[in-house]
């Protein structure tokens, strides 16, 4: 069935956008991640506007986000406090953010630069994931304990100045660095039009030591309102939110997401950390290979204003 | 010259685009319709235009039969085209132009090859095919069309061409009889909404004999274009609207999958 999207300006047929949302939403739901870096690429594959595929994207992962976010703080995973600081400093990372894409955009090379993020990032978080979650699952099998955290296991880290307690994650942490990992998740979630979830979870989880039970909890609310923050935004600066096309998205997405998560508890944790390292590690290289050999075009059009 | 004319008559000779004494031939067109509508099920359209010549009955008939180019041209706008190259080992946007105020669609139709209905000097005179179009380009400080092999120019019409958004069809013309015509107009469904201004040129032996333009619009009706307003115009409300309906899928969604 053919739509026509009002803002992306062309039809697209609706149970292929329904079955990308659902199939995103069954890898974000199983692994607790927004999909965004999955979701973007694909739609602009299928001829969406990179402005345009972006900014819906970000209102499909407000939605999903939230009901993620609902069934985790019944269950009081949510650390409101490690939240809120959380997002003092994404939201300047986001700010900044804006104003280098809209640079980059000016000088043509916005995709150089989201090419390479994707790259360095994505492989360097996939790579690490997966190298970790190979030794946990051989560690696993020689029947040693896999714990993560070591708890006393301190680093420099926790001698930092300013001290909070958050009391949810049951941690005692300078804000300094908090703030800081927030304004970087801030920073690459608008250059690159992704969550950021992917990079938050581990870092949380290594370098601050808070425990897996309150992180992904924690950043699903910091992804809820930041991508609200953003659908607001790319709404009023670029009107290249497309409510038609993220509606579709949404509603295959939290109901992927559903079935997602049931499969998320059914595999063991070690196996779904190696799972999400391998299919974060694809991504980055699949980015990196695009890079290296010669495009099919060395030409790209681009509207640059006036009246279309 | 139309000037001198009474009013009525002047009204006349341009709704049927007759351009003064100069030509003998005037053109009656029409097209199938002047208003394309863009609703949630639009996947492209083809528009029809026919007409016909008629010849002033005091002129000497023609020998060679008329020639006719069809020149459909979108809504003008800025592009900018850039080229990749290889630095360091991976591809990068090196160099590029912006072409100013070009068409965002253009289809040249004609009854043969344009190389055959008129010689070079007319053809860029009159702007006869998508390599005599003036697509003026931003070179540094300079604002020039360049020759129709500049390699970015040729990129900018393949790329336009690919997406159906630039075409020239040298049998898109047909003579239904030596003086009745008609020609498709195929719209794709990416084609953005504008008023499109239809150029209809004819010719014989290599002269220009008729001209006459005409024009239709697309446009978006109903929740298309509430919702393309709304986003344009009303962007705050918008965006928060969205961003309710967002919460609002998510919360339901929350509703609907509980198991606790």
């Amino acid at each position: 069935m053919q739509l026509y999207l009002p803002i992306a300006d062309l039809p697209i047929n609706v149970f292929l956008v329904l079955a990308m949302g659902a199939a995103v939403g069954f890898v974000s739901g199983m692994f607790g991640i927004g999909g965004g870096f999955l979701l973007t690429p694909l739609l602009i594959f299928i001829g969406i506007a990179p402005a345009v595929a972006v900014a819906s994207v970000s209102t499909h992962i407000a939605a999903s986000s939230l009901s993620g976010a609902l069934s985790y703080w019944r269950k009081r995973s949510i650390d409101p406090a490690l939240a809120l600081v959380l997002l003092g400093g994404s939201v300047v990372g986001t700010v900044l953010g804006v104003w280098l894409f809209t640079l980059l955009r000016d000088h043509g090379q916005l995709d150089l630069v989201i090419a390479l993020s994707y790259v360095v990032l994505l492989t360097g978080v996939g790579g690490a994931m997966c190298y970790e979650g190979l030794r946990a699952i051989r560690r696993a099998r020689r029947g040693g304990n896999a714990t993560l955290r070591r708890p006393g296991a301190h680093t420099w880290i926790h001698g930092l100045p300013l001290k909070m307690r958050f009391k949810r994650s049951k941690i005692y942490l300078s804000v300094i660095p908090v703030n800081i990992i927030g304004l970087l998740i801030g920073f690459l979630g608008a250059i690159m039009g992704v969550g950021g979830s992917f990079i938050l979870i581990p870092i949380l989880i290594y370098v601050l030591r808070i425990p897996t039970s309150t992180v992904i909890g924690t950043s699903m609310a910091l992804t809820l309102v930041t991508m609200v923050i953003a659908t607001i935004l790319h709404a009023v600066t670029n009107h290249q939110v497309d409510a038609v096309l993220a509606l579709i998205l949404m509603i295959g997405g939290v109901t992927g997401a559903q079935f997602g998560a049931q499969a998320g508890h059914r595999i063991r944790g070690e196996h779904l950390r190696l799972l999400l390292g391998l299919l974060i590690l694809a991504v980055g290289v699949r980015f990196a290979v695009e890079l290296g050999i010669k495009p099919d075009d060395i030409y790209t059009i681009r509207l640059s204003g006036g009246g279309a | 010259m139309i000037r001198r004319r009474p009013l009525g008559a002047a009204l006349l000779a341009l709704v049927l685009g007759g351009l003064g004494p100069a030509h003998a031939e005037r053109l009656i067109v029409s097209i199938s319709n002047h208003r394309v509508t863009v609703t949630s099920s639009y996947s492209g359209e083809e528009l029809v235009l026919f007409g016909s010549v008629e010849r002033d009955p005091d002129t000497v008939a023609r020998r060679g039969g008329y020639d006719m180019v069809v020149t459909v041209s979108g809504p003008r706008a800025d592009m900018v085209t850039r080229r990749k190259e290889r630095r360091f080992g991976i591809w990068v946007n090196a160099d590029s132009r912006q072409f100013l105020g070009v068409p965002t669609y253009l289809a040249v139709s004609s009854n043969r090859p344009i190389d055959d209905i008129a010689p070079a000097d007319v053809r860029r005179r009159q702007q006869l095919g998508i390599d005599n179009i003036l697509l003026t380009q931003r070179v540094g400080t300079d604002y020039a069309d360049v020759v129709a092999s500049d390699p970015f120019r040729r990129a900018f019409v393949r790329l336009r061409t690919e997406h159906g958004l630039y075409r020239e069809a040298a049998n898109g013309v047909t003579f239904l009889t030596p003086t009745l015509f008609r020609t498709g107009i195929a719209l794709p469904a990416e084609v953005p909404t504008g008023t499109y201004e239809v150029d209809i040129k004819l010719f014989t032996g290599g002269v220009l004999v008729g001209h006459t333009q005409t024009a239709f619009e697309i446009v978006k009706i109903g929740f298309e274009q509430f919702i393309a307003t709304a986003a344009n115009q009303h962007s705050l409300i918008y965006g928060l609207a969205t961003a309710i309906m967002a919460l609002l899928t998510g919360w339901i969604a929350s509703i609907v999958f509980r198991r606790d």
